[in-house]
């Protein structure tokens, strides 16, 4: 059995050192949008396009080796698949800075798939596939987004207070954010599987924060003689154990999915796991803090007195 | 304060939990790579040609584990993508031109799950492999088409009217209406204005014997305009979509013009391209008799009212610029063998409208020539100058010039085919209906199944030991509780697989993402409420009491959580695309299932545990 955590009597003052904690987020806020601003997400395919070049073979062809050919020809993060039977293959390559016209695109592809590789390939085809969708999903989304916050804003609003509205939409943006920004540092490529993961980042971070304010109401109730920051304190202690539990499960799952997933999940599965670890920290350090920074006590969140009706059920 | 539940409860969670398991069931079975052999012709392969395949894929070692006849083809399965590629590549080669050869996935769900309608979820493209298409369409061009029917419509209509007018013609993207005198035109203007509100709008230019109207559409209906025509396309391209055979197709728009498809598990894009890009359509014209044809094409001037043409064999033909009826009233058509001429030919089924203007314009015309046109249209791109270029052609062939004996009506047939496989591609065209507006493939991506199969298998791998993992530390974190919990927590991936399943909607890599992010946020209610259980036991309650006063306080803070992330899951659903659709779908029916898995279930088997206890003195959490 493993042993219990136990934050009942914990009092560990966390809100004391919010404006450290506020400080060192911003901090890593503005050294995240320095970094997207400078160098940027490295986009994958998905997003940027790319050169579309359809072989064919006279006789039936293993993928692995023509992958290999083509990364000591030069191209590196090229796509083989099959196209229609196993002696037509269709290769997709990422638009480079230097890349040279097409027809020395495709000669350099053919010497690449010449040099030791099966005999009589021939080159059926080259294509440029623009990065069209990916401009488009991208406004899209990004609406949507912007959507959705103002749906998360309203209900949060109406079920809490304005005041924390903003804070779990601030704490949001910060998980985002540093996700983000740890993308733009590392240059880790940012295809569509990272952006279901950022998406999911985002539900993650509210689920925390909509945890740890609803203890923060139910403790202003509770513990009616106790100063702001002690109620918002003890809220975080509370919610402590169930926190920590919580990301250790989702972080099994992820590491899981990072150490066994293959190639293909490694930057989704990372992309979760510093999501998971930011909004973690967030949950602790920042949604309570932005809260009180904003303004949030007793009064603002139980204003009327037909609140007592419902104080009258809790011991 | 009682931890029971009225037996309806249980009921219904057995229910739910019986139903769910039966949804989600037929995704376990596996689909196998197949190979389609149909006749083109006549759809059924006969017994000669079923043996020469069986001897040829036997000669090759390539023997399919099962071989179906659905509606007389052959289905071929096979156990591995490699084989069943290499099975497509020899029967290609060694059958002749009447036997189409396609490739597919076949779902091996069991007869009894199917007649329930149980289907497997459909995987997207990333997970499984398939085609996809973007393709633009041409909006300008029904603006020109629009046009082009405004000044049939005038020419007729106003005649029919008694209003004189001079010439109309026609610009790309407005119309020209030339009158005699002032007076013509205000009386044409009232009429034009009456019949055509909120459709058109009309400028008068130019004064005395020079008066002219400006005609241009509507902004509005031009907006309404290109809303259909986008429309018109997608069914169209689904009637496309739906000849080739493909299982849960995607076509959907995307933005203002474009057009998403996607086939899943087709690895044949030449001839996905040739149905999708191919368009066809007939225009029947009268043939302008007693018009001098080869003088016209000598000098490719066509005496007014009139257009050159050219027959099969090249011969000019001048036809009346007048269209009789137009393609789009084709409701069905179907390729066999002319009674009277014994050669190939199409017959057609026309609507109730075309039927109506067909028998009139025929009946007109009893007795003289009428002209079958062919218009195709083909995307290409093809290399100029070491650049691809890409552009639309278009043909118009006339394929038949037949006297009209008497008038013609919903039913009729064409003649004057070369060969029984045109009769039937002509009819394949005509059946998948007409294109509103030109598209192009502007994206054209092939995802490899062999590539996305490696992938599934090592994600789905991971997933599990994940799972597993999470499992072990709830078990040995919470003991008893756990165990209910990872109860709740499978349950909740057996709801999740059999409302996709339900729903048919298509599960992708970033509807995977939402999944996890459910497991996660199911893991947490469970322990939200176990945190507050134990809360409650520190605090001096008894175990009874800490149940359900754990339960009861946990409560609000899940709903508050779970609504908020539900919310943005519907906003993210209703106003994202792609992958950001996919993901909202599996999180919201995540969420609400969590919900229930997470507080119901648990609570049901917690209290089916504890409930019938006179005293509990401990709780195993």
């Amino acid at each position: 059995m493993l042993p219990h955590l136990n934050f009942a009597e914990s009092n560990i003052n966390f809100l004391g050192r919010r404006r450290i904690a506020i400080a060192f987020s911003i901090v890593l806020i503005l050294a995240s949008v320095l970094l997207l601003a400078t160098r940027g997400l490295n986009f994958g395919i998905d997003f940027t396009g790319g050169t579309l070049v359809e072989v064919g073979y006279p006789d039936a062809v293993e993928l692995d080796p023509i992958r290999q050919q083509l990364d000591e020809g030069g191209f590196e993060r090229a796509t083989v698949v099959y196209f229609g039977t196993s002696r037509d293959v269709l290769i997709r390559l990422p638009p480079r800075a230097d890349d040279p016209d097409q027809a020395e695109l495709s000669n350099q592809v053919l010497r690449a798939l010449e040099a030791g590789g099966p005999d009589g390939v021939e080159l059926r085809r080259v294509e440029f596939v623009g990065p069209a969708v990916g401009e488009e999903l991208r406004e899209q989304g990004g609406l949507a987004m912007i959507y959705a916050l103002f749906g998360i804003l309203i209900y949060v609003a109406v079920r809490f207070e304005w005041r924390f509205a903003v804070g779990s939409v601030l704490a949001l943006v910060h998980d985002v954010a540093l996700t983000l920004g740890f993308f733009a540092l590392t240059q880790f490529e940012f295809d569509l599987a990272v952006l279901a993961a950022v998406l999911a980042v985002i539900g993650y971070s509210l689920n925390d924060t909509i945890v740890v304010y609803d203890r923060i109401r139910e403790n202003f109730r509770i513990l009616r003689k106790e100063g702001t920051e002690f109620v918002m304190n003890n809220a975080v202690n509370k919610t402590l154990a169930r926190t920590i539990v919580t990301s250790t499960t989702t972080l099994l799952v992820l590491l899981a999915l990072f150490v066994l997933g293959g190639a293909a999940l490694n930057n989704f599965a990372i992309a979760l796991i510093v999501g998971v670890l930011v909004g973690t920290y967030s949950s602790i350090f920042i949604a309570a803090a932005a809260a009180l920074m904003l303004g949030v006590d007793r009064k603002v969140l139980l204003p009327v007195k037909k609140e007592g009706a419902e104080q009258e059920e809790t011991p | 304060m009682r931890n029971t539940y009225p037996v309806w409860v249980y009921a219904l969670i057995a229910l739910a939990i019986v139903t769910g398991g039966l949804y989600a069931l037929p995704n376990i079975f596996p689909e196998d790579p197949a190979v389609q052999v149909a006749n083109s012709r006549t759809g059924v392969v006969d017994e000669n040609i079923a043996s020469i395949i069986d001897v040829i894929l036997g000669a090759q070692g390539l023997t399919p584990h099962r071989i179906e006849e659905p509606d007389g083809q052959k289905l071929l399965r096979f156990d591995s993508a490699e084989r069943q590629l290499r099975a497509a590549d020899v029967l290609r080669g060694a059958l002749d031109d009447d036997h189409v050869v396609a490739l597919s996935l076949a779902p091996a769900t069991p007869e009894w799950l199917r007649a329930i309608n149980g289907r497997p979820m459909s995987l997207g493209l990333d997970l499984r492999g398939g085609v996809h298409f973007l393709m633009e369409v041409d909006l300008n061009a029904v603006i020109g088409t629009a046009m082009e029917r405004y000044t049939n419509e005038f020419r007729g209509r106003l005649r029919e009217e008694r209003l004189a007018f001079d010439e109309i013609e026609r610009g790309a993207r407005d119309l020209m209406i030339r009158f005699a005198s002032e007076q013509d035109r205000a009386q044409a203007l009232t009429w034009l204005r009456r019949n055509y509100r909120g459709e058109l709008n009309f400028v008068e230019r130019g004064l005395g014997a020079d008066s002219s109207l400006e005609v241009t559409l509507d902004a509005e209906h031009l907006t309404e305009l290109r809303r259909l025509a986008l429309q018109q396309n997608i069914s169209t391209l689904r009637k496309r979509v739906d000849e080739l055979g493909v299982a849960e197709p995607i076509i959907a728009q995307q933005g203002e013009s474009r057009i998403v498809v996607q086939l899943p598990g087709v690895q044949d894009t030449a001839r996905a391209k040739e149905i999708l890009g191919a368009t066809a359509t007939l225009e029947f014209r009268m043939v302008a008799e007693g018009e001098d044809a080869p003088a016209a094409a000598a000098s490719g001037r066509a005496p007014a009212g009139t257009r050159l043409y050219y027959e099969r064999d090249g011969a000019p033909v001048l036809l009346q610029r007048r269209v009789m009826l137009t393609g789009d009233y084709i409701t069905g058509a179907s390729s066999g063998i002319a009674q009277d001429t014994g050669g190939p030919a199409v017959f057609i089924n026309l609507d109730g409208q075309g039927a109506r203007i067909f028998s009139r314009v025929t009946a007109e015309n009893v007795g003289r020539l009428m002209a079958t046109v062919f218009i195709e249209t083909r995307t290409e791109t093809t290399e100029e100058d070491g650049e691809l270029v890409r552009r639309t052609s278009r043909s118009e062939e006339v394929i038949n010039i037949a006297r009209i004996n008497e008038p013609l009506g919903r039913r009729f047939q064409i003649t004057g085919l070369e060969s029984t496989r045109e009769a039937h591609n002509l009819a394949l065209l005509l059946r998948a209906g007409a294109l509103a507006a030109p598209m192009s493939i502007v994206e054209e991506r092939t995802v490899g199944p062999s590539l996305g199969q490696e992938n599934i298998d090592r994600g789905m791998q991971s997933v599990i030991i994940g799972f597993i993992a999470v499992m072990l530390f709830m078990v040995l974190y919470y003991r008893v509780f756990g165990l209910i919990a990872n109860f709740a927590l499978a349950l909740n991936l057996v709801f999740i697989v059999s409302i996709l399943s339900m729903l048919q909607a298509t599960l992708t890599l970033p509807g995977i993402a939402g999944i996890v992010l459910v497991v996660g946020i199911a893991v947490d209610a469970n322990v939200l409420i176990f945190e507050r259980i134990r809360e409650e036991l520190r605090n001096g309650m008894s175990p009874k009491a800490a149940i359900s006063g754990g339960y009861e306080r946990a409560f609000s803070t899940i709903a508050d959580a779970n609504v908020t992330t539900l919310i943005a899951a519907v906003v993210l659903f209703l106003f994202g695309t792609g992958p950001i659709k996919g993901f909202a779908i599996t999180l919201s029916i995540g969420v609400v299932v969590s919900m229930f898995t997470a507080i119901v279930v648990t609570r049901a088997i917690v209290n089916l545990t504890y409930g019938r206890q006179r005293r509990i003195t401990r709780l195993a959490i």
